[in-house]
């Protein structure tokens, strides 16, 4: 099981703010995440409707859409960031 | 030369900046210069009643962390704090502050700024506006101009 946690408007739009998801082994890279939880409802289409804006961290690290997901723990998903 | 002095927070109470200076320079004979940058939430002329920080509880921490490390190290920083609120802010509160120590003000000026143009896109951070007249306003979007105060660094 890998856990996914959402911020800001991705989280408002998905309804919740984090779940469990045993990943298809399709899903090798952030890439393909994102086009596998389109697949998962409405919702999750809504947020993710431009995957070029959507920003992902593996296990607490800013990571590029190409880079694998074998093996990490935590995937985070969001906006671009405007704190400061 | 000892190590640099290192503090991050993030954290809902308020801060105090006199605090934070004391922080890096107290019992240091080595501190030639202290920049302190704050960072306050605006009302944009009337319209804004507060503005709600959400953020990425551990990652946060830790990439503002990293951030202040590396202007430690490129501008050989003697002490660096960054302490950054989140929760819901009304105008004229304080968000943010960097503290950057140094030998020499230079270094001192870089590295605040250094962490502010890096914290500004790379700290998992985001700010929603709550509008005066009551109505739920939306997510703050993030400026082209702060990609670009980020490049300069390059």
């Amino acid at each position: 099981m890998t856990k996914l946690i959402y911020f800001a408007w991705v989280r408002e739009r998905i309804g919740k703010g984090e779940e469990e998801l045993e990943l298809p082994e399709t899903v090798r890279t952030v890439s393909d995440l994102l086009v596998h939880l389109k697949t998962l409802g409405d919702e999750y289409e809504e947020a993710l409707k431009f995957p070029e804006a959507i920003r992902v961290a593996l296990d607490q690290e800013h990571a590029d859409h190409g880079e694998l997901v074998a093996g990490v723990k935590e995937i985070g998903l969001f906006p671009p960031m405007t704190g400061g | 030369m000892a190590s640099a002095l290192l503090h991050i927070a993030v954290q809902a109470a308020d801060f105090d900046a006199a605090e934070e200076a004391k922080r890096l320079t107290a019992g240091r004979k080595d501190v030639g210069a202290l920049v302190q940058f704050i960072g306050y939430c605006r009302d944009e002329n009337g319209t804004l009643s507060a503005l709600e920080l959400e953020h990425y509880p551990g990652m946060a921490e830790a990439e503002i962390s990293r951030i202040s490390q590396e202007a430690i190290e490129r501008f050989g920083l003697i002490g660096m704090s960054a302490v950054h609120r989140f929760g819901k802010i009304a105008p004229g509160e304080q968000i943010v502050l960097i503290s950057a120590a140094a030998s020499h003000r230079q270094a001192a000026f870089d590295g605040a700024n250094f962490v502010m143009d890096f914290l500004k896109t790379s700290a998992p951070f985001w700010k929603k506006e709550h509008a005066a007249d009551g109505s739920e306003g939306g997510w703050v979007e993030a400026r082209d101009a702060d990609d670009a105060a980020r490049e300069k660094w390059k």
